[in-house]
């Protein structure tokens, strides 16, 4: 090796150039600062008014005094909070798992299979895609509550007309795993099929691995959906409380009791809680990210 | 065991009116290395993955063996492939990569992981396998994909331009490697590159595609010697053959006042002469040209000139020793060899046999 190295000399760019990069930084984080604020507001109002007593929250005070703890005891106590939370978990996860098993297979034959009508059948998904859920819901209401006439069974009041329809494919996700499956290269496919994997084989070994991002985004939002639909809940399970999911709940807290904002705050907190768990919990999985560093070129 | 046999095999693309590869017939020995060469676009991907199953054979048949598998599932072929971007799984380590055809087959661990342990002896990639494929180097990623090949021990091989992403010093030792490995192991193999002088220095024999048909196959040594048309003539050797259209004349054409003979019952008034750079020597008598650049080459040196030929300024090359090499603007003089001129037709552009 050669002799000692000279200590490397820094170069400090002049300082018109520090200035305008101090001011650039400074513009940019004021925005993200008071963006941030905007959407924190609303969360830190209801996490103190949730800790302040039923006049507190009635009162011009914002900081609580004393913290009433025991509102999220109460919260849960007052009303069929865990019921409620169960029925939305049920919703969540047998909707997410249906969305999951029926579009990934769509996706992948309109993706990357070659077959005659494809174009025709992407089409439909398209249309499916723009169609707003409240066009079809009177008919699918008539359908369910007289497919229950038929077989003697109440679908009107319980959670099957939520869940079923996820079985059978969501036009949204069919369409962003299309999206994402496009960009898959065919060699893998291709590998894959010389070493002996049939089309499922792929499916199940190769494509879900490839698309693990896409399809954690997929049942994010699902997730997502199922927590805060409110639409579908109110129209299909008003008549029975004991199948209400939280979100239909919350919106009856008020008139379960009377207005009582505190316990409302409180409940609403807890409810809110998992979704933010989920999100933090997701943000490594997009993170993770799409890492085809095997294929180059 | 494994002979491969295209009989007119022909695929055409939906929605294309020409077929990619135009009722092939070809026949590759049981553990011969085949090379398939061509420009760009003239089928040999598409030769090779019908030969893999991955495409659609639209006429004719493709055996291995005595075993017909035009419409046999790739899965069910038993042949083995190389891609030109490796598709090693980057959600695997190099040994789950390796094992993945062994997996898929349902072999038992134990196995799966000696025969890994094998074949990574057998590549020198021993202290990769643990390591995910985005933390190897090009070359490195190349043998991890002939491993995952070999570690099947599949009746062929196919590779499809397996070195186009390497540097060219990588190539060159790779493709020592890859011809190393396979007349080791014996795999009748079935190889696509564009670059001529791969082809030549891998394969037994070399197969020329050429716009969906294929132009000639024979061994590198006949190919260059006997090229079957103008087009296989100025696509094997580097620099190109000297291909120009001269008059013939009393069974003879002359070229810089040396005579060619031309074989009796050639009909038409001219034909296409070939001559290769070493078959056109500096001399004190023959066709008088420019010389535009000279290439050193170290012993020997390419000299690129343009002369006058049938009356248009034609470009030639000849090779000449270093020592003797032109300067560039200077004038010299072309002698060709005469026994070892080429002759094809004009029209048809196919050899004519003296
Ligand atoms: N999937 C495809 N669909 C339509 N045409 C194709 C497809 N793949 C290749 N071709 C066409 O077929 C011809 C041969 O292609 P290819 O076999 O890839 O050539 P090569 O490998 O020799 O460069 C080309 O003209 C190409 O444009
Ligand atoms: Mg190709």
């Amino acid at each position: 090796m050669s002799a000692v190295a000279a200590p490397l000399e820094r170069r400090r760019p002049p300082r018109a150039v520090r200035r305008r990069r101090f001011l650039i930084a400074v513009a940019d984080h004021s925005l993200l600062i008071a963006a941030a604020a905007a959407f924190l507001a609303p969360v830190v109002f209801i996490a103190l008014t949730a800790l302040m007593t039923n006049d507190q929250a009635l009162s011009a005070h914002l900081w609580p005094h004393p913290f009433r703890w025991s509102n999220f005891k109460e919260a849960i106590s007052t009303a069929p909070l865990l019921r409620w939370t169960l029925n939305t978990l049920i919703y969540a996860a047998l909707a997410t798992i249906g969305i999951l098993v029926s579009s990934i297979p769509v996706a992948y034959a309109l993706a990357k299979l070659r077959w005659r009508g494809r174009n025709a059948v992407m089409l439909v998904v398209l249309v499916a895609l723009m169609l707003p859920p409240q066009v079809s819901v009177v008919p699918l209401y008539v359908m369910w509550a007289k497919l229950g006439n038929a077989v003697g069974f109440h679908f009107v009041g319980s959670l099957w007309p939520l869940i079923i329809p996820a079985w059978l494919g969501d036009a949204f996700s069919i369409f962003l795993l299309r999206q994402f499956f496009m960009t898959i290269p065919e060699e893998y496919l291709d590998a894959a099929r010389v070493d002996g994997c049939g089309e499922l084989r792929i499916l199940t070994t190769v494509v879900l691995r490839l698309a693990k991002p896409a399809i954690a985004a997929v049942a994010l939002f699902s997730v997502l959906y199922t927590f805060n639909d409110f639409f579908l809940p109110l129209l299909y399970l008003s008549d029975n409380p004991s199948s209400w999911v939280v979100s239909l709940g919350l919106s009856q807290y008020r008139s379960l009791h009377q207005v009582q904002w505190n316990l409302t705050m409180a409940a609403t907190l807890l409810v809110m809680a998992p979704v933010i768990v989920v999100f933090f919990l997701a943000q490594r999985a997009f993170v993770e990210g799409v890492t085809l560093t095997g294929v180059k070129g | 065991m494994a002979d491969v046999r295209f009989d007119q095999a022909t695929r055409v693309y939906p929605g294309n009116d020409a077929p990619a590869v135009d009722a092939l017939d070809l026949t590759i020995a049981d553990g011969e290395f085949m090379v398939l060469v061509g420009p760009s676009g003239s089928g040999k991907t598409t030769a090779l993955r019908m030969l893999a199953g991955l495409e659609e054979v639209d006429a004719g048949s493709i055996f291995v063996g005595e075993r017909d598998i035009t419409d046999v599932a790739p899965k069910n072929r038993d042949i083995a492939m190389v891609f030109q971007n490796y598709a090693l799984y980057p959600y695997l380590t190099v040994a789950a990569n390796i094992g993945f055809p062994l997996k898929i087959a349902g072999m038992k661990k134990r196995e799966r992981e000696r025969k890994v342990q094998e074949v990574a002896e057998l590549l020198d990639i021993t202290d990769q396998l643990h390591k995910k494929p985005g933390q190897l180097s090009g070359g490195q990623r190349q043998r991890v994909a002939m491993g995952r090949a070999i570690v099947r021990e599949p009746s062929v091989f196919l590779m499809d331009e397996p070195l186009s992403n390497l540097d060219a010093k990588l190539r060159v030792q790779m493709r020592a490697d890859i011809a190393a490995l396979q007349s080791r192991l014996g795999v009748t193999t079935v190889y696509v590159t564009h670059d001529q002088s791969e082809a030549m220095t891998l394969g037994h024999r070399v197969a020329v595609l050429k716009d969906a048909k294929l132009q000639q196959c024979d061994t590198p040594r006949e190919l260059y010697a006997r090229p079957a048309n103008t087009f296989v003539a100025g696509f094997i050797g580097s620099p190109s053959m000297n291909l120009c259209t001269v008059p013939v004349a009393n069974g003879c054409v002359s070229f810089g006042g040396m005579p060619v003979s031309v074989p009796a019952g050639v009909a038409g008034d001219s034909v296409v002469l070939g001559l290769r750079p070493e078959a056109l020597e500096l001399a004190a008598e023959g066709l008088d040209a420019e010389v535009e650049v000279v290439e050193e080459l170290g012993a020997d040196a390419y000299v690129f000139c343009v002369a006058e030929v049938n009356g248009a300024p034609t470009k030639l090359v000849a090779r000449s020793h270093a020592r003797q090499a032109p300067h560039r603007g200077s004038r010299v003089k072309l002698r060709p060899l005469a026994d070892e001129a080429h002759l094809f037709r004009p029209d048809t552009g196919e050899r004519i046999d003296s």
